[in-house]
C-alpha cells in the first residue's frame, strides 16, 4: 500500500502528460493540422501558421481559447483561417478585450458588462480612436497615462487585425481566387498595353486601366500585409527571402506568370470560404509536398513547433506543480510516508515537462535557454525546482517539494503573463546575437536569481511553520538551516560569476567592464546581499531565525534587480514603466517585509518553541 | 596607548565592520540607481561613486554638506578592513585557501575600479566611408581650439579645455600671441538668428558670426539621448589692446577666421579630441536587419589601420562583441547613421585586464571554499548513513 500509492500517482501524472501530446480529435473535415504547419515568416522568424494564430489570440484577448458567436469553440487555427480568408465572418468575432472604462466610452460602451468586442462592434468609434491615438502617440512612453497606453494598445491590435486580413486575401473582393485567375488570363493583354505605353506607341486604354487597377489593389496588399507567406523563388539562394503576397503579385510583371504559391493561398481561401474540405486538403497536401523539396528542415521545425504549441508543456507543468503542493502540504499533516514520495514524483514530472518545453524552445530558436524576459522567468523556475529536486532527494521531508512547487508554479504564471505581448521566440538584437554570452552570462545570472529566491522561500517555510504550527522540531529547523545556508552559498557563487560574465560581455561590446547601469547595479546588490548574509552568519551576528529573516529579504532584493530595474526607464535594460508590474512589485515587497516583521516576534512566542528553551 | 592601538586594530579587522560597510555600499548603489533617472549615468557616477562623500545642498542655500559616505570612502574602508583582517586575523591554511583567493581577487577588483575611474578615457569616432581619422571625440567634454593655419603643411592647435573657460578668467600662454578672456559661458545653449529676435540685447560679440546670433542659456540636460551645446563669449587681446570678442559654440560647425600679426587663425568650440598615433579609415559599413523587420541583426565596419611610418597597414573587421584592440586603445562598433556612417566607440583603459584577473581569482576562491563545505557535508552524511 505504502509503495503503490506513490507509484499510482506517478503513473497518473505520466498519463496526463502523455495525453497532452495526442493530437486533438479531428472534429473537422478540413486538414487543420496540415494548414497550421505551413511556414510563414513574421518578425524575422520562420514559424508555423498555428503559432501566428495562438500568439495573435493572446495579443487580442489574453487567452488562446475562442468561442464563435454561435457558441462553437474554435481552434486557434480555425479562427485564423476566418481572419485570413473570411473577413466578413471574422469582423463579427468578439476577440478584442477592452476593460478600461474611458476607452469603452470612446465606443459608447461604458457602463455595460461586455468585455470582448468584435470589429463590427467597434466600427462606429474608429475615427474617434484614431484621433485619440494621434494625440497619445507623440507622448514619451514613461509619461503616458493608463488611458493613453490603452488607446495605443487597442489601436495597434486593430492595425494588426487589418494587416492580417490583407495578408493573403483582398477583403473587398467577392472571390479573390477568381480575381487572381482573371489577372492571369489578362496578363498577355495588359503586358502588351504596358509595353506599348512605355514605348510611346498607341495602346489599348481599357487594358491599361485593367493593369493599373490590379496594380493598385496588389500595392494595397503589399503595403498592408503582415505575413511574409510566399517562399523564395526556386533560384533564390537566400532561404530567408520570403515575401508578402502583394509583393509577389507585383513581381508578376517581371516573372511573366503569377507566383504559384500565391495561387495556392488563393485556392485555400476559396475552399475555406465555400466549405470545400476536399479541395482545401488537396491544396494543403500539394503545397506541403512542394515546400518539402526545398524547405524540408524548416517544415520539420514547424511540425515540432505545432506539437509544442498544442502540448503546452508549461501549462501542464503548472497543473502538476499545484498537485505537488497539495500533496506535499498534506504530507506534513498526515501519511508522510505515502504522500512525500508521491509529491516528489509529481514534482519530478512537472520538472520534466518544463525541461522538455525549455529544450524544445532552445532547439526551435537555435539559442541557449534564456533570450528574453519570458524565457528568463521559465529558467529561474527551472533552476529553483532543479535544486529542490536535489534537496528533496537528500532530506525527504517535503519541504523542498513545497518550495519547489510554489516557485515552479509562480514562475510559470509570471511567464504566462509575459507571453501576452506576442511571439516569445523573438529574434535577438545585434548586441545580444551571441550564443556564447547568452549561454554563459545570462544562464548563470538567472541561476543566481533562482537560487536566491529558493533560499527566500525555504526561509518563509521555516518562519511560517515555526510561528503558526508545532511542526518546526529541532531536526526540521536544523535541516532547513543547512538547506538555506547551502543555497545561499550557491546563490553567492552564481550571482557573482554571472555578474562578472556580464561585465566581461559589456567590456567586449561597449568598452567598459562596469558602467553602473541599473541592471548591473541590481545584480551587484544581489551579490552584496548574499555576501552580507554569509558574513553575518560567520560573524555570529545572526543565528537561525536571523538567517531566515535575511534570506527572505533576498526575495525583495532579487525582485528589484529582476523587474524593478526595468521600470526606471534609463539604462540598457529599460523596458519602460508599467503600472501593473510596479504594483505587483511593491505588493510583493510589502508581503515579504511583513513576513520578516512576523519573524521578529520573540522566539518564545513561536508555537513550535513555546515551552522549549530558545531553539537557536 | 597599547590598549588604544588594540581597539583600533580590533575595530578595523572586525567582521562587524565588513557587514556594516557591505550594507552601506548596498544602500549607496540602490540610491544612486534611483537618482540615475534624474541625473543620468555619468553625473551619478561622479556624485555617488567617484567621491568621498555624497553631497547635498541645504534647501534654500548654496551650501553643500556631506550626507552619506561615497564610493571612495566605503571602498577605501573596505580595502583597509580586508587587508587588516588578513594581516591580523587570518591564518594561512589550506582550509581557508578559498577565502584568501577570493579576498585577494576582491582587493584587486577594487583597485582596478579605482584605476579605471582615474585613467579611463572614452571617445567616439564618426566615420564616413573613405574618411581617415586619427583622433576620437569626447561625448561629454569640449575644448576651445585656437588654430594657427598659416602654414599649408600643418595646423598648430592650442586646445583650451572647457574647465578653463568655465572659470571666466583671462588665460595667457606663451603658445599664443594674445590672451583669451572668457566673458560668458553657458554649459548648454541655443542659438537664434538675430533677425528672428529683434528685441534681444545687443551681442557681446563684435567679430565673426557672433553678431548674427542671439545666444540663449538652456538648462543642462542629463538625459542619455540628449546632448548639451556649450557656448562662450571670448575676448582676445594682444599687447596693443583688444582684438575683438567672438561667440564660440559647438552649435557652430564652421570655424571663425581672422588674421593677426601675419598669421591666420581659426577659432572653434568643439568636442575634445583625443589623438592617436595611428589612423583608422572606414572602408565599408554593413548593417543587416532581420527580414521584414527593423530589428538589427548585426553591424560591422571594415576599417584600415595605418601608422604614419607605414609599419602597420592592414584591414580589420570590427563588429558587435568583437572589438579591435590596438596601441592601448579599444575600438567598438557602437552605432551608425544613415546606413553608411559608422560610429565607433574608442576607449583607452590601461587597467582593462584587471577585472578579468580579479574575477577569475574570486570565482576560483568561491568554488574552492564552497567545494570544501560541500564535500564536508557529503562526507558527514555518508558517515551518518553508514552508522545508521
Amino acid at each position: 500500500m505504502k509503495k503503490s500509492i506513490p507509484l499510482l500517482v506517478l503513473l497518473l501524472g505520466l498519463a496526463y502528460l502523455g495525453s497532452t501530446l495526442l493530437p486533438p480529435r479531428a472534429k473537422s473535415d478540413f486538414d487543420l493540422r496540415g494548414f497550421g504547419r505551413l511556414p510563414i515568416l513574421v518578425n524575422g522568424r520562420l514559424k508555423p501558421l498555428d503559432t501566428v494564430a495562438r500568439n495573435t489570440l493572446l495579443v487580442f484577448q489574453g487567452k488562446q481559447s475562442f468561442t464563435a458567436p454561435d457558441g462553437q469553440p474554435l481552434q486557434p487555427i480555425e479562427w485564423l483561417l476566418d481572419v485570413l480568408f473570411n473577413p466578413a465572418v471574422a469582423d463579427s468575432y468578439q476577440h478584442f478585450v477592452i476593460r478600461n472604462p474611458e476607452v469603452l466610452a470612446l465606443f459608447g460602451k461604458q457602463g455595460g458588462t461586455q468585455e470582448y468586442f468584435s470589429f463590427n462592434d467597434l466600427r462606429s468609434g474608429l475615427t474617434e480612436l484614431e484621433r485619440q491615438e494621434r494625440m497619445a502617440e507623440p507622448v514619451d512612453d514613461a509619461a503616458r497615462t493608463p488611458f493613453q497606453r490603452e488607446v495605443l494598445d487597442l489601436y495597434q491590435r486593430l492595425v494588426l487585425y487589418q494587416r492580417l486580413k490583407a495578408s493573403v486575401n483582398l477583403e473587398d473582393s467577392p472571390d479573390f481566387l477568381a480575381e487572381l485567375l482573371r489577372f492571369e488570363k489578362s496578363l498577355p493583354a495588359i503586358s502588351t498595353a504596358f509595353l506599348a505605353k512605355e514605348a510611346g506607341k498607341p495602346y489599348n486604354a481599357q487594358d491599361y486601366k485593367t493593369l493599373t487597377d490590379f496594380v493598385s489593389r496588389f500595392q494595397y496588399l503589399s503595403d498592408s500585409g503582415y505575413l511574409l507567406a510566399i517562399p523564395p523563388a526556386a533560384g533564390n539562394p537566400d532561404p530567408n527571402a520570403w515575401q508578402k503576397a502583394g509583393d509577389a503579385l507585383l513581381a508578376t510583371f517581371r516573372q511573366g506568370a503569377i507566383n504559384p504559391d500565391v495561387m495556392a493561398y488563393g485556392a485555400l481561401g476559396h475552399a475555406w470560404r465555400l466549405k470545400q474540405p476536399k479541395d482545401f486538403n488537396e491544396v494543403v497536401r500539394l503545397y506541403t509536398q512542394q515546400l518539402a523539396q526545398r524547405f524540408a528542415p524548416q517544415l520539420e521545425k514547424c511540425r515540432i513547433e505545432v506539437l509544442f504549441n498544442q502540448a503546452q508543456p508549461f501549462y501542464s507543468g503548472m497543473i502538476l506543480y499545484v498537485l505537488t503542493l497539495l500533496l506535499a502540504l498534506i504530507s506534513w499533516l498526515k501519511w508522510p510516508d505515502m504522500l512525500q514520495p508521491a509529491a516528489f514524483g509529481l514534482m519530478v514530472l512537472a520538472f520534466a515537462a518544463s525541461t522538455a518545453g525549455i529544450v524544445t524552445r532552445m532547439w526551435l530558436e537555435g539559442r541557449p535557454p534564456v533570450t528574453n524576459l519570458y524565457s528568463s522567468a521559465l529558467f529561474v523556475g527551472w533552476v529553483a525546482v532543479a535544486l529542490c529536486v536535489i534537496l528533496e532527494r537528500i532530506y525527504r521531508n517535503a519541504i523542498a517539494a513545497v518550495a519547489g512547487s510554489m516557485i515552479g508554479f509562480g514562475t510559470l504564471l509570471i511567464a504566462h503573463h509575459l507571453s501576452l505581448s506576442g511571439d516569445t521566440m523573438e529574434m535577438m538584437r545585434a548586441v545580444l546575437d551571441s550564443n556564447y554570452w547568452l549561454a554563459t552570462h545570462v544562464v548563470t545570472v538567472t541561476m543566481g536569481y533562482g537560487s536566491t529566491y529558493l533560499a527566500g522561500f525555504l526561509a518563509i517555510i521555516y518562519i511560517v511553520r515555526g510561528l503558526f504550527t508545532t511542526s518546526l522540531t529541532k531536526d526540521t529547523a536544523d535541516s532547513l538551516t543547512r538547506m538555506v545556508y547551502g543555497i545561499v552559498c550557491f546563490a553567492t557563487l552564481f550571482s557573482f560569476v554571472g555578474t562578472v560574465l556580464g561585465g566581461i560581455w559589456a567590456d567586449q561590446s561597449w568598452g567598459r567592464f562596469w558602467g553602473w547601469d541599473p541592471k548591473e547595479n541590481g545584480a551587484l546588490i544581489i551579490v552584496l546581499w548574499n555576501a552580507i548574509i554569509l558574513h553575518c552568519r560567520w560573524a555570529g551576528m545572526v543565528r537561525q531565525r536571523g538567517l531566515m529573516m535575511l534570506a527572505v529579504f533576498g526575495n525583495v532584493v532579487t525582485s528589484w534587480s529582476y523587474f524593478g530595474t526595468n521600470l526606471l526607464g534609463v539604462g540598457l535594460h529599460s523596458y519602460g514603466f508599467t503600472q501593473g508590474t510596479f504594483t505587483w512589485l511593491v505588493g510583493f515587497a510589502v508581503s515579504q517585509v511583513v513576513i520578516i516583521g512576523l519573524a521578529a516576534i520573540p522566539l518564545d512566542k513561536w508555537r513550535s518553541f513555546r515551552g522549549a528553551a530558545a531553539a537557536t | 596607548m597599547r590598549a588604544f592601538f588594540k581597539l583600533f586594530v580590533d575595530y578595523f579587522t572586525s567582521l562587524r565592520l565588513t557587514v556594516i560597510l557591505l550594507a552601506l555600499s548596498l544602500l549607496l548603489v540602490f540610491i544612486a540607481t534611483l537618482d540615475q533617472v534624474n541625473l543620468g549615468v555619468w553625473a551619478v557616477q561622479q556624485k555617488y561613486f567617484r567621491s568621498l562623500f555624497v553631497m547635498a545642498r541645504i534647501p534654500g542655500t548654496d551650501v553643500a554638506v556631506p550626507v552619506f559616505p561615497g564610493g571612495y570612502f566605503i571602498g577605501g574602508l573596505l580595502l583597509i578592513n580586508l587587508i587588516a583582517a588578513h594581516l591580523y586575523r587570518f591564518r594561512l591554511e589550506w582550509r581557508k585557501s578559498g577565502i584568501w583567493l577570493a579576498h585577494a581577487g576582491l582587493i584587486l577588483l577594487l583597485l582596478g575600479e579605482l584605476f579605471t575611474g582615474l585613467f579611463q578615457r572614452e571617445g567616439m569616432m564618426r566615420l564616413d566611408p573613405g574618411t581617415a581619422r586619427d583622433y576620437a571625440e569626447s561625448t561629454l567634454k569640449t575644448e576651445f581650439a585656437v588654430i594657427d593655419t598659416t602654414n599649408p603643411g600643418y595646423d598648430d592647435v592650442v586646445a583650451i579645455p572647457e574647465g578653463a573657460l568655465e572659470k571666466l578668467t583671462t588665460l595667457q600662454t606663451p603658445k599664443l600671441p594674445f590672451t583669451v578672456r572668457t566673458l560668458l559661458y553657458y554649459p548648454n545653449s541655443a542659438l537664434v538668428m538675430r533677425n528672428q529676435a529683434p528685441d534681444a540685447a545687443p551681442s557681446p560679440a563684435d567679430r565673426g558670426f557672433g553678431p548674427q546670433f542671439v545666444a540663449l542659456a538652456q538648462p543642462v540636460t542629463y538625459k542619455e539621448d540628449e546632448q548639451n551645446f556649450p557656448t562662450a563669449f571670448v575676448e582676445l587681446a594682444g599687447p596693443e589692446g583688444r582684438l575683438g570678442t567672438w561667440l564660440v559654440s559647438t552649435l557652430l560647425t564652421e570655424p571663425q577666421t581672422f588674421t593677426y600679426q601675419g598669421h591666420t587663425w581659426e577659432l572653434m568650440l568643439r568636442a575634445t579630441r583625443y589623438y592617436q598615433p595611428f589612423s583608422i579609415t572606414l572602408l565599408k559599413f554593413s548593417h543587416d536587419v532581420y527580414p521584414g523587420t527593423d530589428i538589427p541583426k548585426n553591424f560591422s565596419s571594415r576599417v584600415r589601420l595605418q601608422t604614419p611610418d607605414g609599419r602597420v597597414d592592414r584591414e580589420v573587421l570590427i563588429y558587435m562583441n568583437n572589438p579591435l584592440r590596438y596601441g592601448g586603445f579599444t575600438f567598438y562598433q557602437a552605432g551608425y547613421q544613415n546606413d553608411r556612417t559608422s560610429i565607433l566607440q574608442v576607449v583607452r583603459n590601461p587597467s582593462w585586464v584587471i577585472p578579468y584577473i580579479s574575477c577569475s581569482l574570486i570565482a576560483l576562491g568561491l568554488v574552492i571554499q564552497f567545494g570544501i563545505h560541500l564535500f564536508g557535508f557529503i562526507r558527514k552524511r555518508a558517515v551518518a548513513a553508514a552508522a545508521a
